[in-house]
């Protein structure tokens, strides 16, 4: 195994195979090095039968923007929720949605999966399409009166992304949020 | 102690199931698919979340509580992706109510295209039929 491909097995397959065994452990809700074992033999057996395909990039950590990253996401989810209860329940005529596409700025695999992932919980919105080529995501917002309020969601979301990016990305990702123009409401 | 923590325990059961019936609401009075993953994901991923953490609470047993936090995080990793393929199924199979949009910015898209992209309801009409034809008659 040459030393670049050992790197890449400690960055990406190593965090894969620990991960499957914590599941496992957890499935059996018990430590014994019984369950340690059978669940090694597992995850190497659901690696090499099931290989996923390589995802570049990597993330880097970084614990203050995370912090942020993830009050704010409990925050946002509670008040998603509580937005979306009172739009099921208010008397009246059903709520006029959206469409919206949003110019993103980051340009990670990695990255784009955590902040659509992220944006189908946070106030507002639900992902239709990511255009990876152009970086442009479309969301479906539930209920908008008016275009400022569209104007406000694409301003949140592109917040989202900037946290994610902070609290997950490489320097050259965080870069990248003050290098690209920011630009919204429909493709160009 | 534990009047404190069955109380907690309580409110969070409660708070969760109260959440999932909004979820049933919303799925029933929301207008279109759209909609409706809406009310799919947010108050029903938070509502099994607060039901995890009460029963967590109320039952005391360490393995327990870690199987309880699996689901959680399975539940939040799953649902995002499940609501995302179905809206995309629908709005590209115009599963729409475009009555009730406010604007469609993913419509007036170039690369959007007229014609059928295979993978419409068999009776949907193209969504500008002069137009359609006429570029199919120039040959685009």
């Amino acid at each position: 195994m040459s030393t670049e491909a050992r790197r890449d097995w400690i960055r990406h397959d190593l965090p894969l195979l620990v991960w499957l065994v914590v599941v496992w452990i957890l499935l059996w809700g018990d430590w014994s090095w019984a369950n340690l074992i059978g669940g090694v033999l597992v995850a190497l057996a659901v690696t090499w039968l099931l290989p996923l395909p390589p995802a570049p990039g990597g993330l880097r950590f970084r614990a203050g923007p995370f912090v942020v990253l993830l009050g704010r996401f409990v925050r946002d989810l509670v008040v998603s929720s509580v937005e979306v209860a009172w739009v099921a329940f208010r008397p009246g005529p059903p709520p006029r949605g959206a469409v919206i596409s949003v110019q993103l700025r980051t340009d990670s695999d990695l990255l784009l999966t955590i902040v659509a992932e992220m944006l189908c919980l946070v106030p507002g919105s639900i992902v239709i399409d990511l255009d990876r080529e152009h970086l442009q995501i479309a969301l479906h917002v539930l209920s908008v009166r008016d275009m400022d309020e569209v104007r406000e969601q694409e301003a949140r979301v592109l917040a989202q992304e900037e946290r994610v990016v902070r609290a997950f990305g490489s320097s050259d990702d965080v870069a990248a949020l003050d290098r690209v123009p920011v630009q919204t409401g429909g493709r160009r | 102690m534990s009047t404190l923590a069955d109380v907690v325990a309580l409110t969070c059961l409660v708070a969760g199931a109260l959440l999932c019936l909004t979820a049933g609401v919303g799925l029933l009075r929301f207008p279109d698919v759209l909609a409706r993953m809406h009310a799919g994901t947010k108050p029903q991923v938070l509502g099994v979340l607060l039901v995890m953490v009460g029963a967590a609470i109320r039952l005391e047993s360490t393995s327990t509580t870690w199987m309880l936090s699996l689901v959680a995080a399975f539940q939040l990793m799953t649902a995002p992706v499940s609501a995302h393929l179905v809206s995309r199924v629908a709005y590209r199979r115009r599963h729409v109510r475009r009555d009730l949009l406010l604007v469609d910015e993913l419509r007036d898209g170039s690369h959007e295209d007229r014609f059928y992209r295979g993978d419409e309801p068999a009776d949907a009409p193209p969504e500008e039929p002069d137009v359609a034809a006429a570029e199919w008659r120039e040959g685009r």
